[in-house]
């Protein structure tokens, strides 16, 4: 394996600007999870003057609806989504300070603006090595949107979670496209 | 004389392949993965291609879903002419599909699979909790065997699978050239190294059916026709060419197999179908 820069969540502004596109990182501490529905949701209280569910300054997102934890377990498989998806809304959750966010393939020049403009990352986690990925979450809760199954916003706490930095906060990408 | 098959039987059969094919790669898959690790050239590209043999390796073992989106269920169903499914006790109208669907709610519990199936696609997108209803696509057959083949479909790269109609005066060049851009397109989003399934010919929806019907060819097979053989291999090299590559991160290995299946069609027509897989191609395939 290539050399591994190791991060800890809530990420710092100091923390987002040493990184760049193709660092390979490490990323240990808590995260929450949301996907196309709770991303809708956070933008509908947004754009309604309301408060969140959950405290998005510094925070990273993963983009991720794992599999029902066998018992003992902590989660099931839990690999990244396609990112590309949340495009429309990840603008809006960058501007209340949202740090980071983790997902698969690529993101559109709105997201790539704002990750400068608000100096924010964007990862991406193997598509597909949700096995693999799972070992490295140590715990799991839910925190809102329950009824949306495995789309609800959980809380995950992660030890050494490999990603790899895809769009930095100088506008580079490490897709070719 | 009739063969009977029981209800039950189909419900298990089902139940196990989908639990199956869950965590377990099929060897072919494993083999290609391999492979392609050994001759992958760019560091980044190879260290993924590492973690993806981990990853399954970790999902055999911890009977841990390969990924998370462990898919729609897509189920081919031959069905021989001396066989018939034996409805349950009680319920003489349940049929071969209440079974499949039966089987599949059966396993997405009890392999802890994700719920990944909504009842309607856009006035309320409510999920149905069970990841029934499976899509399925009969084929009569002769014989009195039922073959039932299961394809845990993705949906990053069911996304990303597109289909066209050609002028009937098109030359290969032009179907590759296509073929190529998809697969392009496709991009990191569909979880590259991909499988790649080609519909040629029928009409609108028989090349879409056929381009995944092709998924259900191991990987080391070949098209029996020499042309569509050839049309295989020279699509593999093209779009391996061309990229996105392991990842998206480049490199040399963007598709592990190209698969093209094709029908007689209308002479105005050249209908044409490609299914993204994913590198998580998961199907098995039961015979009762």
């Amino acid at each position: 394996m290539n050399e591994h820069k190791e991060i800890t969540t809530p990420l710092d502004e100091k923390t987002v600007m040493s990184l760049h596109a193709g660092d390979e990182v490490l990323i240990t501490g808590p995260v929450y999870t949301a996907r196309d529905m709770a991303h809708k949701r956070l933008c509908e209280l947004i754009d309604a003057g309301r408060p969140l569910p959950v405290e998005l300054a510094g925070a990273i997102i993963y983009f991720v609806g794992p599999t029902p934890a066998r018992p003992g377990e902590v989660i099931g498989s839990a690999g990244p989504t396609t990112a590309s998806r949340m495009d429309a809304f990840s603008p809006k959750l960058l501007a209340t300070g949202l740090k980071g966010m983790i997902g698969k393939g690529y993101r559109d020049a709105t997201v790539r603006d704002a990750l400068m403009k608000y100096k924010a990352v964007h990862f991406s986690a193997t598509g597909g090595a949700g096995a693999l990925l799972s070992r490295h979450i140590v715990s799991s809760e839910f925190v809102a949107y329950e009824d949306l199954g495995t789309e609800a916003i959980r809380r995950l706490v992660f030890d050494k979670f490999p990603a790899i930095v895809a769009y930095d906060a100088y506008g580079n990408s490490v897709y070719r496209v | 004389m009739l063969r009977p098959v029981e209800y039950q039987t189909i419900v298990d059969a089902v139940c196990n392949l989908c639990m199956n094919i869950a965590c377990n790669l099929s060897d072919d898959v494993l083999n290609a993965l391999k492979a392609a690790t050994v001759k992958e050239s760019n560091p980044s590209a190879k260290g993924v291609l590492m973690q993806l043999l981990l990853n399954a390796q970790i999902a055999a073992e911890k009977k841990l879903p390969i990924c998370q989106d462990t898919g729609l269920a897509v189920v081919f169903v031959e069905q021989g002419s001396s066989v018939f499914v034996n409805p349950p006790n009680g319920r003489p109208d349940a049929t071969i599909t209440d079974a499949i669907n039966e089987g599949l709610a059966k396993g997405s519990e009890s392999g802890y699979l994700r719920k990944s199936v909504v009842a309607d696609p856009l006035a309320n997108r409510s999920n149905t909790n069970n990841n029934c209803p499976a899509v399925i696509h009969y084929f009569a057959v002769s014989g009195d065997k039922i073959k039932i083949s299961l394809l845990a479909k993705g949906g990053g790269c069911e996304n990303k699978s597109r289909f066209k109609m050609f002028l009937p005066t098109a030359y290969k060049d032009d179907i590759i050239e296509w073929v190529v851009d998809v697969v392009r397109q496709a991009g990191a989003d569909a979880c590259p190294p991909f499988v790649i399934g080609v519909g040629l010919g029928g009409d609108f929806e028989l090349a879409a059916l056929l381009s995944k019907k092709a998924l259900l060819r191991r990987l080391d097979s070949k098209n029996q026709n020499d042309y569509y053989a050839d049309l295989e291999t020279e699509l593999l090299k093209r779009i391996n060419a061309v990229g996105p590559g392991t990842g998206g991160l480049g490199g040399d290995t963007t598709a592990l197999g190209v698969l093209v299946e094709t029908a007689p069609c209308h002479i105005a027509s050249l209908p044409a179908a490609v299914n993204i897989e994913c590198h998580a191609h998961r199907h098995a395939t039961a015979c009762i």
